[in-house]
């Protein structure tokens, strides 16, 4: 014996749970006062080549940097940034396609923030799934490789639109494959109005001191605030 | 693809509102949905079917209301529906902006809810 359906509210975000996760995840890397980076891109634009670089370079330069990288089966990309020297932790995430903000709040247990200016987490070679879930991370940096066309954003606008700074990688390819600066700026600019865009080769090494000069001003920036 | 286990969440949800209730069983669940929320509609509801078997939602119609992208316009000072979310940009000055109002909604909004009589009352009893 059941009534006639009736109308119940609910009003709820579906990614509720992720959200409130976050945010205490970013509560907690400012009071840390470590600067949280996220990195998204297709699978192969350069995330780990760039990062291999990022840490390196940090390094040297006197900041204290850490990764966690996600990736579907292999811990090859652990392996590959460890080379750097900089503390660096795999999440392995079997067939999910993402990384979410428990599992990054669960890598991060037997760590000290407060030990780190910079970390980065290096999500999975996606360009869907990632947009919808928030890490806690201070900046998302969107990476696309002079190979994968200068309409990228236009054919990913969400994840472009969640990011805040996007890097052309692979520079040093760009003519080789008759590659649009312009058009890709432009596709960058119609779904993510004002972001800031840095070119770079991590292999030729143009355009990596204007990246990292940016990366030294976040830090300087959250010192500023801290 | 993620939309498997966006459903599986909504219908998570929708169980949590049936025991808080005593019971029934859910016939449809209306669901708010923007074009940068990152889920796909059509995932979702394939998914979505998948994902109801076996539960107190098997069965169930999955009703999206498509939320259009909303940008505040500087320019014109006012919020603006953007016609693409290929080009944010305000549709009446051509201004673009990144400030988003609207767009990245998902969220369940309610659900229609057959309640079993008897169940129900032995709930309120209890409460009371």
């Amino acid at each position: 014996m059941s009534s006639q359906p009736r109308m119940v509210e609910v009003r709820q975000n579906v990614l509720k749970q992720n959200d409130v996760l976050a945010r205490a995840l970013r509560q907690r890397f400012e009071d840390a006062g470590v600067v949280v980076i996220s990195m998204v891109s297709t699978p192969g634009a350069g995330k780990t080549a760039l990062l291999e670089f990022t840490l390196k370079q940090l390094r040297a330069g006197g900041l204290r940097v850490a990764a966690l990288v996600g990736d579907l089966a292999t811990e090859n990309d652990a392996r590959r940034l460890a080379r750097s020297e900089a503390p660096v932790k795999q999440i392995v995430t079997g067939t999910i396609c993402h990384l979410d903000a428990d599992m990054v709040q669960k890598a991060l247990d037997d760590w000290t923030l407060a030990d780190l200016d910079l970390l980065f987490i290096e999500n999975v070679g996606n360009l869907v799934c990632p947009s919808s879930y928030d890490l806690g991370e201070q900046l998302r940096l969107v990476l696309m490789s002079v190979t994968e066309g200068e309409d990228k954003p236009l054919k990913y606008p969400t994840i472009f639109n969640t990011a805040d700074v996007c890097v052309i990688t692979k520079m040093d390819l760009a003519e080789a494959v008759e590659f649009d600066l312009d058009a890709a700026r432009a596709s960058i600019q119609a779904v993510r109005p004002g972001m800031e865009t840095i070119e770079l080769s991590v292999k030729s090494g143009a355009g990596v001191d204007r990246y990292l000069d940016f990366l030294h001003t976040q830090v300087a920036q959250r010192l500023a605030v801290g | 693809m993620h939309e498997l286990s966006i459903a599986m969440s909504m219908i998570e949800m929708a169980h949590e509102e049936i025991d808080r209730r005593g019971g029934g069983r859910v016939t449809a669940l209306h669901l708010k949905l923007g074009p940068l929320s990152g889920v796909v509609k059509e995932a979702l509801e394939f998914s979505y079917e998948i994902a109801c078997q076996g539960t107190a939602l098997d069965g169930s119609q999955l009703i999206v209301e498509d939320v259009p992208v909303m940008i505040h316009c500087s320019n014109c000072r006012q919020e603006q529906i953007v016609e693409s979310i290929q080009s944010l940009r305000c549709p009446d000055c051509g201004l673009p902006s990144n400030d988003v109002r609207q767009g990245r909604d998902l969220e369940v909004v309610a659900l229609e809810l057959e309640e079993d009589p008897l169940l129900a009352d032995e709930a309120l009893r209890k409460s009371a």
